[in-house]
């Protein structure tokens, strides 16, 4: 027997025990094995989009589904069609900006819409505050790119600022050095030492 | 931080929850407990670009250079990691397989015992997670609770009323709990109760999932049972179900599998065991697949008490040490695949023969 996935021989046998329509068995090369299980869930992915699938035909007419995915995150940019495609949502705004879209899905996975678990010692104040931060962030990456770098810097001015005052609701510890150091040489994307990040 | 970070103290070493004690640690391998948690003011790690996830990776760090525990720690840049190194901590599941095939600035906190990591832009910003040997779930919810509770610090989590601890998958969304209890059932596989066992429990709100032969195919006899849910209950109630309800069932089961064959055919178990054993000590070339089938029989007999010269944790240990980048690690070396089936081979009869030493490295 051959992998599903490609021509290697089939050495693993997997079955997923949550598949709606009853258990199924998957047949795996030891690569292809190695990438299911060692996904710690399985496959939110699908989880996601069956769900979304499911409850979309039942609701939503094409037109309304259409107009649906053409609706955008203000914060991050992320379309709906975006989110359904790939099950991952683009910045924590989104559980408001699409709220009464997830609300079925929320639903149909977890049976609840409300948190009853351990809260953060200090929650944001001024939502609308992280929702701006999100919005420079994505602005200033768009400057850079299109070597804007005066704009870039002024962008990088109101973050700090947003960030920089301990009274204000987007305030995030400032790490050793702040946003400052944000390079905008106009190759970012060449910088050396990824992950060092020059520390 | 200590040094030096080229992963060579862990090489040698085997983590906490291999030891192989615990409560019913001869069917319960490990209890793991994982937390997400994302940065308010960020976008998730799919939306960030490099710059972003260069600041986080650093804010991160700077919050754990302030714990106490800072100093002991190994902290490690997974995207300047070789793949041997990041498959290495793959296999020894302090990292995800997402992580290490992700791109950018990546990073995990690993604890000398190996009891917890921390990973720092995985799917989400951060992913704490706890793991013990046995099944001890609440020390492990006590511990993950309190690292949750220093990592948090100064940080401020994305965090809503309603939908608690947002996460870019809102399969994660509320408590950002995933409860995952590893189990070794060679019982059930053998006396072929395992799929009815599962399916009886498709209506309760765990996952569980496992990796088996089929016929005369491989196995390692090893299933995960986790929690599907993660909004909506109290991260006890979440343990409870899973560690109280589910396990224990299923513990159970084991139980009377063992029982019934070690009663209607002692001889044939002993026969078997020993001969795996026996493979395992003499190959000269052996697939990992093959190792993980042979290893799970002695591991059972070695728990029925019919093999008494090895020790469950050196089996525990040969389970890990025997994957392919834990070899390459261990000789020093790149291996092909057909070296690595003379490697293993080689590292099993040293480790097996005579009854094998306690000590494995
Ligand atoms: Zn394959
Ligand atoms: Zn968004």
């Amino acid at each position: 027997m051959k992998c599903q996935y490609c021509d290697k021989p089939a050495t693993f046998h997997i079955t997923e025990l949550t598949e709606p329509d009853g258990p199924q068995i998957l047949h795996l090369c030891e690569h292809h094995a190695r990438t299911v299980l060692q996904k710690e869930e399985p496959s939110p992915i699908k989880t996601v989009t069956g769900a979304l699938a499911k409850q979309l035909q039942l609701g939503q007419t094409k037109e309304e589904l259409r107009k649906l995915d053409k609706k955008a995150c203000p914060s991050c940019g992320i379309t709906f069609f975006e989110f359904r495609n790939t099950g991952r949502l683009g910045c924590p705004m989104d559980y408001t900006h699409f709220e009464s879209d997830l609300t079925p899905l929320l639903l149909n996975i977890h049976d609840s819409l409300q948190h009853t678990g351990k809260r953060p010692s200090r929650a944001a104040a001024n939502v609308d505050a992280q929702a701006e931060l999100i919005s420079l962030r994505k602005e200033m990456e768009a400057a850079v790119q299109s070597e804007q770098y005066e704009k870039a810097s002024k962008i990088r001015d109101r973050i700090n600022e947003i960030q920089g005052d301990p009274k204000h609701p987007g305030f995030v510890a400032p790490a050793t050095d702040d946003e400052g150091d944000a390079d905008l040489s106009g190759d970012a994307q060449d910088a050396p030492g990824e992950g060092g990040g020059g520390l | 931080m200590k040094e030096p970070s080229d992963l060579s103290i862990l090489v040698k070493n085997s983590g906490e929850w291999l030891k192989g004690t615990g409560p019913e640690s001869d069917i319960v391998i490990s209890s793991r407990i994982r937390l997400a948690r994302n940065l308010a003011g960020f976008p998730f790690i799919k939306k960030c670009s490099e710059d972003d996830r260069r600041k986080i990776e650093r804010q991160v760090r700077t919050r754990l250079e302030a714990m106490s525990a800072w100093k002991d720690i190994q902290y490690v840049h997974v995207d300047t990691l070789s793949e041997v190194d990041r498959q290495f901590l793959v296999e020894r599941q302090l990292i995800s397989r997402e992580i290490a095939e992700a791109e950018g600035s990546r990073a995990v906190a690993i604890d000398p015992g190996e009891q917890y990591s921390v990973m720092v832009n995985e799917e989400d910003h951060l992913r704490i997670q706890v793991m013990h040997s046995g099944l001890d779930l609440d020390s492990a919810w006590d511990q993950i609770d309190r690292i949750d509770d220093t990592v948090e610090g100064e940080l401020l989590y994305a965090f809503h009323p309603k939908f608690g601890y947002l996460t870019a998958c809102p399969t994660n969304v509320g408590t950002g709990l995933r409860v995952s209890v590893m189990l070794h059932l060679p019982g059930l596989v053998i006396t072929q109760q395992i799929d009815k066992v599962f399916r009886s429990m498709q209506r309760i709100n765990v996952t569980v999932r496992g990796l088996y032969g089929e016929g005369s195919q491989y196995t390692g006899d090893f299933y995960q049972v986790s929690n599907q849910v993660t909004l909506g209950h109290t991260e006890r109630e979440l343990l409870t179900m899973v560690g109280d309800e589910v396990v224990p069932r299923i513990i159970d089961y084991e139980r009377k599998a063992r029982d019934f064959l070690m009663e209607k055919g002692e001889q044939d178990l002993l026969d078997d065991v020993s001969r795996a054993l026996g493979i395992l000590s003499t190959a000269r070339k052996i697939s990992s697949e093959e190792t993980m089938h042979y290893l799970s029989k002695v591991r059972l007999g070695v728990n029925l008490g019919l093999i008494d010269d090895v020790e469950v944790a050196t089996i525990n240990k040969l389970f890990i040490h025997t994957q392919p980048a834990h070899l390459q690690k261990l000789r020093g070396r790149m291996l092909t695949t057909s070296d690595r089936h003379v490697e293993r081979a080689n590292y099993l009869h040293q480790h097996l023969r005579n009854g094998g030493p306690a000590d494995v490295n």
